[in-house]
């Protein structure tokens, strides 16, 4: 029980921001009309691909040795980029086209 | 001091521009300047955490330059030569790349740990996270891209007590981690943990089949978004956090509004249920013989009509057939004809998959009617045109409860004085369960390829001008 109490109190901000930016994305979806699910999910997908930071940090603090790690580190930065890359781009294309029709 | 600060703020614009950016997406008028916003965003964040002053940090510049440049290429090249009917499956592949990322970082993690780097328990805890989550995003994708394209069919992949199985490895999964992270484990069980998460990815998706293959995709969006923000955890990173958690909670949502729009529990798609005892509603149809129509005949009833509604679906889609089903709009709209497009919430592939098609063959925004409209305007209509739509038509989800769809809100096309339902032969749809609606007194129907049969009908309606 302490053991949880303390880690409440040591993670607080953490705590708070997930709270917030749970309800903060409940909020922004539920509003969507079916047209746009695609282009949305897509949208988003990009945005997981936020995921890349990480591989450029631990590249950056990797030893210029380690082999493995920047191997390993790199082909994570080229996943995580064609993730961003390519679902942006998606996304564009498929936006590009209700723009069109008006 | 001023750089750190400096970067912080760029964080933070990004995070911005990744919530405004969303919100943007959610309306047409805005969304394309939404998405530009949440690149922005993206970039931003990219470019801090290049510069972000690191203390006796080697960089490696040129490694993340490589990877960055490589991962563009591929990225864009993807994103360009796709077609638009694949794009369910292109955003799946996209999805489970960014899960595959999630994981390969866990493991450099882990790899540093058991080579000497001290890390606590509560560190262990989100780097196991991390590659579960992205581990099951990453092969649940490639299993769902591979069945949406038509390379492994649902039988293919699944075993007899499936979900005994998969609860199994739920189990199994679950224990190692617990053990890895109370005990730090050792390589062998990271890597083994690794494995049967990777394997229990694939066994999650394998069920799952016929009309709930969008609702999977939108799940394992969100995984890859929690996967993301573990990750950040591990980096102590806010903008992963809040990027992953923002894409966790949206993905989740977009879940279960799809849930909703088939009247089914997210619990019910997840063991399979779908098709699951087609077997009992097909035994009554018996001998049933449905009627044909060719497509003089049916051209002339669209001629002379004052209102038809299209159902399109995804036979629409497979057979390209979207620019010339805006043809004979056109053709029956210059001939005074009102043409409106019913758009069932789950047809096709994906939410909005037919509002894409259509929108890249230039078919105006207010032709479209969604679920609720297009019933409204159902029975005033003269003819309706089913273009390989088939679950979503079904009348069995209205009077049938042994029927896998009963219960799912579907378009009521028999309530219109005429029905013409193109498809391809008489087999079942996607979802494997045969179809009352092409025995109904008002159907008719006409066989052949979607794109064949509008060019047919095209024709035969100039040749009555």
């Amino acid at each position: 029980m302490e053991g949880i109490l303390e880690f409440f109190n040591n993670n607080l901000y953490i705590i708070y921001l997930l709270i917030f930016t749970i309800i903060l994305g409940f909020e922004i979806i539920s509003k969507v009309p079916t047209v746009l699910h695609t282009p949305l999910m897509s949208g988003a997908n990009a945005i997981s691909g936020v995921v890349i930071i990480g591989a450029i940090i631990l590249i950056r603090q990797a030893q210029s040795d380690d082999y493995f790690t920047l191997g390993a580190g790199t082909l994570a930065v080229v996943l995580g980029m064609i993730n961003v890359v390519g679902g942006f781009a998606v996304t564009d294309r498929m936006l590009e086209m209700f723009k069109k029709k008006k | 001091m001023v750089l750190t600060s400096i970067i912080n703020l760029s964080y933070l614009l990004g995070a911005l521009a990744f919530v405004v950016g969303l919100r943007r997406l959610s309306s047409p008028d805005t969304a394309r300047r939404g998405n530009l916003l949440a690149a922005l965003g993206m970039s931003i964040a990219i470019i801090a955490s290049m510069i972000y002053p690191f203390s006796n940090a080697d960089n490696n510049y040129i490694w993340i330059g490589g990877g960055l440049i490589a991962g563009t290429l591929i990225g864009l090249v993807a994103a360009r030569r796709v077609q638009m009917t694949d794009m369910p499956q292109m955003v799946s592949i996209f999805n489970g790349l960014g899960g595959a990322c999630a994981v390969v970082l866990a493991m450099i993690e882990l790899v540093q740990f058991y080579g000497g780097v001290a890390k606590s328990t509560q560190e262990l805890v989100v780097i196991v996270l991390a590659l579960l989550i992205g581990a099951v995003a990453f092969t649940g994708s490639i299993l769902a891209y591979l069945k949406l394209d038509g390379k492994v069919s649902d039988s293919q992949v699944t075993l007899p007590s499936h979900s005994l199985i998969n609860n199994l490895l739920l189990i199994i999964t679950l224990g190692l981690s617990i053990y890895l992270c109370v005990t730090g484990g050792s390589l062998f069980i990271a890597l083994l943990l690794m494995a049967i998460a990777l394997i229990y990815g694939f066994s999650f998706v394998a069920p799952i089949g016929g009309a709930d293959m969008p609702v999977v995709i939108s799940l394992l969006n969100s995984f890859t978004g929690l996967s993301a923000a573990a990750a950040g955890l591990i980096y102590n990173n806010n903008i992963m956090l809040i990027g992953g958690i923002l894409v966790g909670a949206s993905g989740t949502i977009l879940t279960v509004l799809m849930c909703q729009a088939m009247n089914r529990s997210l619990f019910n798609v997840l063991i399979g249920g779908f098709g699951g005892n087609a077997a009992t509603s097909k035994a009554q149809l018996g001998e049933q013989v449905a009627r044909e129509v060719v497509p003089n005949d049916a051209a002339i009833q669209l001629f002379y009509s004052q209102s038809v509604m299209i159902v399109p679906g995804y036979g629409l889609a497979v057979a390209q057939a979207q620019k010339i089903t805006k043809e004979l709009d056109d053709l029956l709209e210059t001939n005074g004809v009102s043409v409106q497009y019913a758009i069932h919430p789950v047809a096709g592939r994906m939410p909005g998959h037919m509002n894409v098609l259509l929108a890249e063959a230039d078919v105006p925004y207010p032709k479209l009617l969604d679920l609720d409209d297009a019933n409204d305007a159902l029975p005033n209509t003269d003819v309706v045109i089913v273009v390989g739509a088939n679950d979503v038509v079904n009348p069995a989800a209205l009077d049938d409860p042994g029927s896998p769809v009963y219960g799912m809100p579907v378009l009521n096309v028999w309530e219109a004085k005429n029905v013409i339902v193109l498809k391809r032969s008489m087999n079942p749809g996607y979802a494997g369960i045969e179809n009352q609606l092409f025995f109904h007194p008002r159907t008719k129907m006409l066989f052949g390829d979607a794109k064949a049969s509008i060019q047919k009908l095209v024709s035969e309606v100039k040749g009555l001008r």
